[in-house]
């Protein structure tokens, strides 16, 4: 845990000047220009899934079905096809669209508040149902839109605005493993975990995304994709250390890895 | 076409297949079960997808995800069911997707969820309220008409009489005038090309990192008075010399109408008004028969919910007096005393001698 002296000066300017290092902007981007905060590992991932719906050439037929966290402004940014829904319920919605457009690479974008919180059922009924679409679930642990709250999926331990000493298990209950509850559905086809942490777990997120998307439209039922993301401003840590926040708190607890590819 | 013998719910479903419904999902509740089950057997003999939704609130999300496609669905309930739908009914109303749903009701009580709902925000939603099986064959029809026309969903109000009831129906697609393209309409064709679409209920839109609140309310807003202006229906018999003027609707007004007709044959000086559209009210036909009579008479199968429409309509131009109540079977389906012509003519006469009615 940080002290206080580590908090970056957010009011002073920086020592030097930010410099691009590289200007590769995906083609499903519609700008690189975004509101979520430095350090935040949701553009991230969120570029990765571009990525991989271009590299599967599924530009042209991808819906995605968006949920409420801070991932709900990138929306403006996303060039596929979007149906916004409401806190939780982007897997019903996103089963209404699959079944009328069949030839649609359907895919959700939810956060752990959204999906493990306010819909869990969502999620699990549909992939109870087999049904044959992409849940992405963008896993930090805190509703980080409303300031850093404690969700479903918070690890023991873990210090949010309203666990303020940390997760306690006998205070506040313990964390739901939706990856692993999934994964035991007969109807999901594909479940895996991921972190985008450093740049070969973010390269293999892609690889995994892709699989994702290559299960639905090879049309075995439901697939899952867990991602853990950084939320430095949610978990109060400084932005440099949220990558080795992500890996050593949050995944120790949600490990990574495939845990079902049918 | 042949006149067939239906029950109420199934015609209602069938007019809904006849006018082009492709999807629907619900959530089993009496009286709303059977329209579930009619499209459960018959949307697959037309390529049609019905879901067996695992609540009510996925229900309405997946209508939402179809609708968002350009298909025409539909999902439905009963008033608990729909108190669980309200959160999605108001934001599929701002994201201007155009929903059919089915209000089979136990009774009347759900006049207020009806035409005020429990979303949230400035919204509103068209309501047919039928009166018999043949006017909800049409009135179905006419719901995914104005769906489409106004981008905004439309409830038909049933009830277990409706849903229960057999009549001679005769089903067949209903012409309206022709409707925009559905160019909104989400797809996936149009990634990539920079004009790629967000159907969105918060006002959101690409490349906009605002979402330009007030201006996004008021467009709402002035589609929904235009509705208001252009949509209200109703039914009027006897307003010539009526003394009293009985406001109704739904299957209760049937037998309103019928007594009332009675009433007049043997010279009684009683008048009959029907709103068929429950939002938007038929206000303004309510105001002008009120100024030519000396009361007006609800009568409701309720505590008095209408009632409120029915004075805001009447403005204190005439004496507004509650004949409705409380009226059911011992299981709480909504059939009771009410749906009977004795019971009517009591409360009627009640009103004559200027007596209200205890609900
Ligand atoms: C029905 C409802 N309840 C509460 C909210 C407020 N709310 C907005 S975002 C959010 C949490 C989002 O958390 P998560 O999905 O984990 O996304 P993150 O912000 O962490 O990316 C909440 C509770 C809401 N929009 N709707
Ligand atoms: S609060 Fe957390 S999740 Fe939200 S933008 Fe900031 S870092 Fe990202
Ligand atoms: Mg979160």
């Amino acid at each position: 845990m940080s002290s206080g002296s580590d908090i970056l000066q957010t009011d002073a300017p920086p020592s030097q000047p930010a410099e691009k290092l590289c200007a590769f902007k995906p083609d499903l981007l519609l700008s690189e220009d975004h509101h979520l905060c430095p350090g935040c590992g949701e553009p991230i991932a969120v570029r990765m899934m571009l990525e991989a719906i271009k590299e599967l050439e599924c530009s042209r037929r991808a819906v995605g079905v968006i949920g409420i966290g801070c991932y709900t402004a990138l929306t403006g940014i996303i060039d596929t096809d979007l149906v916004q829904a409401l806190h939780g319920r982007a897997p019903s919605v996103a089963t209404g669209t699959k079944r009328m457009l069949p030839n649609g690479l359907v895919y959700t974008l939810q956060g752990d508040g959204d999906m493990v919180n306010e819909g869990l059922q969502e999620v699990i009924h549909s992939a109870a149902r087999g049904e044959n679409i992409t849940c992405i679930l963008l896993n930090n642990g805190v509703f980080g839109e409303t300031g850093g709250h404690m969700t479903a999926s918070t690890v023991v331990g873990q210090r949010t605005k309203n666990t303020i000493d940390g997760r306690d298990a006998k205070e506040h209950g313990q964390p739901i493993l939706i990856s692993e509850m999934l994964a035991q559905l007969s109807g999901t086809a594909y479940v895996a975990r991921c972190g985008v942490f450093n740049a070969s777990q973010t390269v293999h997120t892609k690889r995994i995304l892709r699989k994702a998307f290559q299960t639905q439209l090879d049309g075995k039922g439901f697939s899952f994709v867990e991602i853990l993301t950084m939320c430095p401003t949610g978990w109060f840590v400084p932005v440099p250390e949220g990558p080795d926040y992500l890996e050593n708190v949050l995944g120790s607890v949600h490990k990574l890895g495939e845990l079902k590819c049918e | 076409m042949t006149r067939v013998l239906m029950e109420g719910s199934e015609a209602m479903a069938k007019a809904a297949i006849a006018a082009g419904c492709r999807f629907f999902s619900g959530y089993p509740m009496t009286p709303f079960t059977e329209t579930l089950e009619y499209f459960g057997k018959h949307l697959p003999d037309v390529g049609g997808v019905s879901i067996n939704a695992e609540s009510e609130l996925e229900a309405i999300g997946m209508a939402w995800g179809a609708l968002a496609t350009g298909a025409r669905a539909a999902t439905g309930s009963t008033g608990q069911g729909l108190a669980l739908m309200q959160e999605s009914l108001s934001e599929i109303t701002r994201a201007e997707l155009p929903l059919v749903y089915f209000n089979m009701a136990r009774g009347q009580g759900d006049y207020y969820q009806a035409t005020r709902g429990g979303g949230h925000g400035d919204y509103r939603n068209i309501v047919l309220a039928p009166i018999d099986v043949n006017e909800a064959v049409e009135l179905t029809q006419l719901a995914f008409y104005l769906a489409d026309l106004w981008r905004n969903p439309v409830q038909i109000y049933g009830d277990y009489l409706l849903a229960h009831t057999n009549e001679t129906v005769e089903i067949s697609t209903m012409e309206f005038p022709p409707l925009p393209p559905k160019d909104w309409a989400v797809d996936g064709s149009l990634g990539g090309t920079g004009k790629s679409r967000n159907i969105n209920p918060i006002g959101m839109s690409k490349l906009k990192h605002e979402i330009e609140p007030e201006a996004f309310w008021r467009r709402l807003h002035v589609k929904h008075k235009e509705i208001e202006q252009a949509e209200a229906r109703y039914e009027e018999e006897f307003l010539e010399g009526a003394e009293m003027l009985v406001v109704a609707f739904g299957t209760v007004a049937r037998f309103v109408r019928y007594v009332v007709r009675e009433m007049r044959s043997e010279g009684i000086a009683v008048g009959y008004i029907r709103p068929i559209t429950l939002w938007p009210f038929p206000y303004e036909a309510i105001s002008n028969a009120a100024q030519n009579t000396q009361k007006v008479a609800v009568l409701e199968q309720n505590g008095g919910q209408m009632i409120d429409d029915v004075r805001l309509a009447v403005l204190g131009s005439a004496p507004v007096v509650a004949l409705g109540g409380f009226s059911s079977d011992e299981a709480g389906f909504g059939i009771g005393p009410i749906h009977g012509t004795d019971n009517i003519r009591d409360r009627i006469e009640h009103g004559l001698a200027g007596q209200e009615v205890m609900p």
